[in-house]
């Protein structure tokens, strides 16, 4: 882990995203994209069930990455390993380890609520609580000990823009979260998270129970955040891979068996069966 | 009748329409009909147990209500001899004893629930909650034989007796004393009642509790958790705001069953007035009636004639107080389910 640590200070930080480029090698030989997340070794069971195996990856900072594989290919348990959201389940271990700039997210001395804090998280479900948009909000910062108001008038409306629903929610802050349809409340939950000023932002097929012009605003909120944040993003729709992400991962029973530019997996991958699955061959 | 042609390609496993099916049995044609008139008997009878009841008890008591009219429920003399009854002592002791079971019961009984469903480690969580079922289905007359043989002596020598003994000094502990520590400590009590029936409704709220928070969708609390919320933060603020409605419907079941158990309440409230003029008195120590005990305590010797009527009646106000509140848990339950999507 440490070697990989100082190879990470060696790397100087993006100033710009780098044009993606089809004849780019991987992000790992890439000088200029600064490795966020570093997954090395990976295993992970289920009580018995073996999920993960032996899983390296590297997420490049300021971009979309994108997994991509069919379902109980263990994509989402990866990403779930990125904010140690598989720690609430019962019976599941994991070996190797995971960095995020460089330091475990595993070690002991870890603690996982400010790892959290770092790594948001978005549902595939639409989850607001039961609460008004503005409380949504501000529940994370306010856990987090923000109590001034005027901050947190202010991180409402910055981070409701920043999810582009400032527009459609401004006159109803302190109605329900319930009210707002689906793609508004899956909106409303990237604020959410935004609030807590993440560097890192997961998604869990975000679009998945959403129609296609509520899929469609949040992929383009996606290319807005990308300048700002890393994000990790599960999906199903192969399409919504190329249209949003830099770098694909496609899983096969548990194995990571491709991880490329994004433009590399879609138009000449290496792996047959990553060529089956992005082609619809099967999946 | 259509069948299949020896010489057709029936063998053929890919050949749809194979089967030949019956015409419309009697069971298609009426089946649906005769299972909606069956459970719609079935819950008639309901239905009709609750209005018959209602009926026989107001035919009962026709003649004290007649007779005494309000002054039923607002004067405290029971008193056979002279054929004057008036319960307003009964009401206050089963809504007083209902009260402190409640205040008791509550705080544990949410607490255990959280801890079942939150924070207990899977191979705890499993003998606990068979525990505390257990704990439910224990018959009340144990509860209250426990209570005489056990609680009762220990109440008297740990709590009752030092307390009715200390000697308080400022004026709020004196006002204190004097309202609710009054009396000599003999053991049977309002706080025994309270005590035995905070014990026997602790494993139906603790029960329900817990269901309701096991049905909170686990999106909710993992939504918590990634913003980097603690357990404590994700429990108080998420979970619990979630699950409101159902916390207070289970509040109300319990309230619901003190505010009918007999057997227990009749063995440790003490069943005599507490000796203040009006019959009510807010001392712990105090002993009381309860409509329920009171009703188990008097109708085997009840006389014909009035004197049964009024017993009858309690019977009727028992069965009120308790609809009432059952009313006014599902109002609670609506109205807070209505405020838990946080709308203002």
């Amino acid at each position: 882990m440490t070697n990989i640590a100082s190879q990470d200070k060696q790397t100087p930080p993006a100033l710009s995203r780098p044009v993606v480029n089809a004849s780019a090698a991987a992000t790992a030989n890439r000088p200029d994209a600064k490795s966020k997340i570093v997954a090395k070794d990976v295993d992970f069971y289920y009580g018995d069930f073996h999920a993960l195996k032996k899983i390296n990856i590297v997420v490049p900072e300021h971009q979309v990455t994108a997994l991509i594989g069919p379902s109980g290919c263990g994509k989402s348990t990866f990403l779930r390993t990125l904010n140690r959201m598989n720690d609430l389940i019962d019976g599941t271990r994991l070996t190797g380890s995971i960095t995020l700039d460089g330091a475990d997210i595993y070690d002991r001395s870890r603690e996982v609520v400010g790892l959290r804090k770092q790594v948001g998280m978005v549902f595939q479900k639409p989850n607001p609580f039961p609460m008004t948009i503005f409380d949504n909000i501000c529940y994370g910062p306010r856990i987090h000990g923000i109590r001034n108001r005027k901050l947190l008038d202010e991180v409402v409306e910055r981070t409701l823009r920043g999810a582009a629903l400032w527009d459609e929610v401004k006159d109803k802050l302190h109605k329900s979260a319930f009210a707002l349809s689906g793609g508004q409340q899956q909106r409303l939950c990237i604020a959410r998270v935004l609030a807590v000023e993440p560097d890192v932002i997961l998604m869990d097929e975000p679009c998945s129970a959403l129609d296609p012009n509520s899929t469609f605003r949040i992929e383009q909120l996606m290319e807005d955040l990308r300048g700002h944040y890393t994000i990790v993003i599960v999906t199903h729709n192969m399409q919504q891979a190329a249209r949003v992400s830099q770098q694909t991962g496609f899983f096969l029973r548990g194995e990571l068996r491709e991880f490329d530019d994004t433009s590399t997996i879609f138009t000449n991958p290496s792996d047959e069966e990553t060529e089956a699955y992005v082609s619809g061959r099967f999946g | 009748m259509t069948t299949t042609p020896i010489n057709a390609p029936a063998a053929s496993p890919a050949s749809p329409k194979k089967l030949v099916f019956p015409k419309a049995s009697f069971s298609i044609l009426y089946g649906d009909r005769i299972y909606a008139a069956i459970t719609f008997l079935a819950s008639l009878s309901i239905f009709g147990i609750i209005v018959w009841l209602a009926v026989q008890l107001s035919q009962a008591s026709g003649a004290s209500i007649h007779k005494f009219g309000w002054s039923y429920i607002t004067q405290s003399n029971w008193d056979e001899t002279k054929d004057i009854y008036g319960i307003l002592p009964y009401i206050f002791g089963t809504l007083y004893s209902s009260f402190l079971a409640l205040l008791i019961a509550v705080p544990i009984s949410i607490g255990s629930a959280v801890f079942l469903s939150e924070l207990a480690p899977k191979w705890l969580r499993t003998p606990m909650t068979f525990l505390i079922e257990l704990l439910a289905a224990i018959p009340s007359v144990v509860y209250g034989l426990w209570g005489i043989f056990v609680m009762l002596p220990w109440l008297k020598t740990h709590v009752m007796n030092p307390i009715s003994h200390a000697h308080p000094h400022n004026k709020f502990a004196l006002w204190l004393f004097d309202v609710f520590f009054s009396g000599n400590p003999y053991g049977p009590s309002m706080l025994a009642a309270g005590l035995i029936l905070s014990i026997m409704v602790i494993p139906f709220i603790t029960a329900v509790t817990r269901d309701i928070l096991k049905a909170i969708p686990r999106s909710q609390r993992e939504g918590s958790y990634a913003l980097g919320a603690t357990q404590w933060e994700t429990i108080s603020q998420v979970v619990f705001p979630y699950a409101k409605s159902g916390i207070v419907g289970a509040v109300m079941l319990g309230l619901g069953r003190a505010l009918g158990e007999t057997m227990a309440v009749t063995m440790l409230i003490g069943n005599q007035s507490p000796g203040t003029p009006t019959g009510i008195s807010f001392s712990l120590f105090q002993p009381g009636y309860t409509m329920a005990s009171a009703l188990a305590n008097k109708f085997t010797e009840a006389a014909q004639g009035i004197n049964t009527s009024a017993l009858a009646e309690i019977g009727l106000v028992l069965f009120f107080v308790t609809i009432v509140v059952n009313m006014a848990a599902r109002l609670l339950v609506f109205y807070t389910a209505k405020d838990v999507a946080g709308g203002k």
